[in-house]
C-alpha cells in the first residue's frame, strides 16, 4: 500500500489572513441585503446632496476663483474620487476614539499582526463605494466637458493624481487617528483635518486668502488632490503661491502625509497604556 | 468645548473664503454683500453646535434600541418633554463657550455685518430656542423609528446630509434655484438654521420677520405631534425581555 503522496498546505504569505479577513467583511454587509441596499442607497445620496453644493454655487455666480461649471466638476470629481475612495479603505479608523474609550483596543494589541493593519481591515465599507461612484461620474464628465489636450503626460498626471490623492486622504485618516491617543475624544478636533481638508479640497484654491493657502497647499497638502491638478490640466497659471506645476509634485505631498501619519501612530501607540480591566 | 470650536473655525474660514469671492465675482448674490455673507457663514457656524445638527446620535436612540426607554415610560414625566428640556439645557451650554466664540472669531477675520437696532437680537433670541426645539424634535421623531426598524444609523446619517443642504447650511437656501428652494420650505429644515440666522443678521425685519418665526412654531407643533404619535405607537409595540 503507498503511502499517499505528501501535499503541503498552501503556504500563506503574510497578507493571506488579511485577504481572508476582508474577504469575509465584503460577504458579511451584503447578507442583509435590505439593509444594505438602503445604506448605499444613503451613501449615494450623500454624494448628490455634496455635488448639489458646489452646482448651487456655481449656478449663481459663472466663474469663482478662475473656475467655471465645467473647472468645478473637475475639481470636485478629483477631490471627491479620492476622498470617497481613501474612506473606504481608512474611514473606519474614525471609530478608534470609542475603542480607547472602552478599552477594546487592547485585544488588538495582543494580536501578533501591527495594530494599524488589523484596523484598517477590521471593516471596509462597501456602501462608501456609492459616494465614490457620484465623484467618478462627476471626474468622468469634468475631462469630457473640458477642453484638455490628450497626451501621456496628461495620463500620468491624472494617474498619480488619483493614487496620490487616495493617500494623502488615507494619511490624513491615519493622522488623525494616531492623535485620539491623546486627545480622548477628541474626533471633533481631527474631524477638521479629515473632513475639513476634504471640503477644503473641493473649493478653488484661489480663492484662499494667504494662511489658508500655506495651511491647505503645504501643511495638509490638500490642495494636491484636486486643485493643483484641475489647473495644470486645464492649462490655467494658478495663483501666487500655488503654481500650476506643483501639480506634478502630488506623490511629495502624499509621502509629507505619511511620514507625518507614521509619526504621528507610532507616538500615539506608543503613548496608549491600556484601558484598565 | 475646544475642540468642536477650532472644527467650527476651520470650516468657517474655508465657508467663508469661498462665499466672500462667491459674493465678490457676481452681482446681486441672491442681495447678500461681504458683509451680510460673513453674518450668515458666522452665525451659521455658531449655531450649529447648539442645533446638534452634526452631533452624535441622541442618548435616546440607544436606550429604544436596548429597551431602557421603558423604564422612561415608566418615569411620572412626558417623556417627550423630558428629552427636549435636557436638550435645551445642554444647548444653552454649547452656546456660550462654542457658538459665541466662533462668531467673535470671524467678525475679527473676515469681518460681519450685523443689525445695530435691538429688535433683531431679542426675536432672534426667540427664533434661536424654535430652531434648537424643532431640531430636536426632528431628531427625537427619526430615533423613535427605532421601535421599528433595529438600525437607525442609516437614516440619522440621510437626515443629517439631506437637512443639513436644505437648512440652508452650505449654501443659503436664498441662492437656492426656485424648484430647490420651494422644495427646502416644505421640509421643516430652513426653520431650524436659516431662519434664526436672517432674523439675527436683520435680513428679515418687522412683519416679515414675525411672519418667519410664525413658520418656525408651526413646524414645532406639526413635529413635536409627529413625536407624539410615534412614540404612543412605539409604546404599544414595545416589548422588553427580563426584568
Amino acid at each position: 500500500m503507498a503511502e499517499p503522496p505528501f501535499v503541503p498546505a498552501p503556504a500563506g504569505t503574510w497578507c493571506t489572513p488579511y485577504a481572508a479577513v476582508l474577504a469575509s467583511r465584503i460577504r458579511a454587509q451584503q447578507t442583509y441585503r435590505l439593509s444594505f441596499a438602503s445604506e448605499v442607497f444613503s451613501a449615494f445620496l450623500i454624494g448628490l446632496v455634496e455635488f448639489a453644493e458646489v452646482w448651487v454655487i456655481f449656478h449663481n455666480v459663472r466663474v469663482l476663483g478662475g473656475l467655471d461649471l465645467d473647472g468645478a466638476l473637475l475639481l470636485f470629481g478629483l477631490s471627491n474620487t479620492s476622498f470617497a475612495l481613501a474612506q473606504v479603505l481608512f474611514g473606519h479608523l474614525d471609530s478608534l476614539p470609542v475603542l480607547i474609550r472602552m478599552g477594546t483596543i487592547d485585544a488588538y494589541y495582543l494580536r501578533p499582526q501591527p495594530l494599524l493593519l488589523q484596523l484598517i481591515t477590521s471593516d471596509i465599507s462597501l456602501r462608501r463605494l456609492a459616494r465614490a461612484s457620484v465623484a467618478i461620474v462627476v471626474l468622468g464628465l469634468g475631462l469630457i466637458r473640458n477642453d484638455i489636450c490628450w497626451g501621456p503626460d496628461t495620463l500620468a498626471l491624472l494617474a498619480a493624481t488619483l493614487t496620490s490623492g487616495i493617500a494623502v486622504f488615507g494619511g490624513l485618516f491615519v493622522c488623525a487617528a494616531g492623535a485620539q491617543f491623546f486627545l480622548i475624544d477628541g474626533s471633533e478636533l481631527t474631524n477638521s483635518f479629515t473632513y475639513g481638508g476634504s471640503f477644503a479640497a473641493m473649493q478653488p484654491a484661489s480663492v484662499f486668502p494667504t494662511p489658508l493657502k500655506l495651511l491647505f497647499g503645504f501643511a495638509i497638502p490638500v490642495s494636491f488632490t484636486a486643485y493643483l491638478p484641475t489647473i495644470a490640466l486645464l492649462d490655467l497659471p494658478g495663483p501666487p503661491l500655488l503654481p500650476a506645476w506643483l501639480a506634478w509634485l502630488t506623490p511629495l505631498a502624499a509621502i509629507w502625509v505619511w511620514l507625518l501619519a507614521l509619526g504621528l501612530w507610532r507616538i500615539g501607540t506608543r503613548h496608549y497604556q491600556g484601558g484598565g480591566g | 468645548m475646544f475642540a468642536g470650536l477650532f472644527t467650527n473655525c476651520v470650516f468657517g474660514f474655508v465657508r467663508a473664503a469661498v462665499m466672500m469671492a462667491a459674493v465678490r465675482a457676481s452681482d446681486g448674490f441672491g442681495g447678500y454683500d461681504e458683509g451680510t455673507i460673513g453674518a450668515y457663514v458666522w452665525l451659521s457656524q455658531g449655531l450649529l453646535g447648539a442645533t446638534q445638527f452634526m452631533g452624535p446620535p441622541l442618548e435616546l436612540v440607544d436606550r429604544v434600541k436596548n429597551g431602557d426607554i421603558a423604564i422612561d415610560f415608566l418615569r411620572p414625566v412626558d417623556v417627550q418633554f423630558s428629552y427636549l428640556a435636557a436638550d435645551l439645557g445642554r444647548a444653552a451650554a454649547t452656546i456660550l463657550p462654542r457658538g459665541v466664540p466662533s462668531v467673535l472669531v470671524g467678525m475679527l477675520t473676515f469681518g460681519m455685518t450685523m443689525p445695530n437696532t435691538p429688535a433683531p437680537y431679542l426675536l432672534g433670541l426667540l427664533s434661536v430656542l424654535l430652531a434648537v426645539a424643532l431640531s430636536f424634535l426632528c431628531l427625537f421623531a427619526v430615533g423613535l423609528i427605532g421601535f421599528w426598524v433595529v438600525e437607525t444609523r442609516g437614516l440619522r446619517v440621510l437626515y443629517q446630509i439631506c437637512g443639513t443642504f436644505l437648512a440652508g447650511l452650505f449654501v443659503p437656501v436664498h441662492m437656492f434655484p426656485g424648484w430647490l428652494r420651494t422644495m427646502a420650505h416644505i421640509t421643516p429644515f430652513p426653520s431650524i438654521l436659516q431662519s434664526p440666522i436672517d432674523i439675527l443678521s436683520g435680513r428679515v425685519t418687522g412683519i416679515d420677520a414675525v411672519t418667519v418665526v410664525a413658520t418656525q412654531v408651526f413646524w414645532v407643533l406639526l413635529i413635536g405631534a409627529m413625536g407624539r404619535v410615534l412614540l404612543a405607537a412605539g409604546r404599544r409595540r414595545l416589548e422588553v425581555q427580563g426584568g
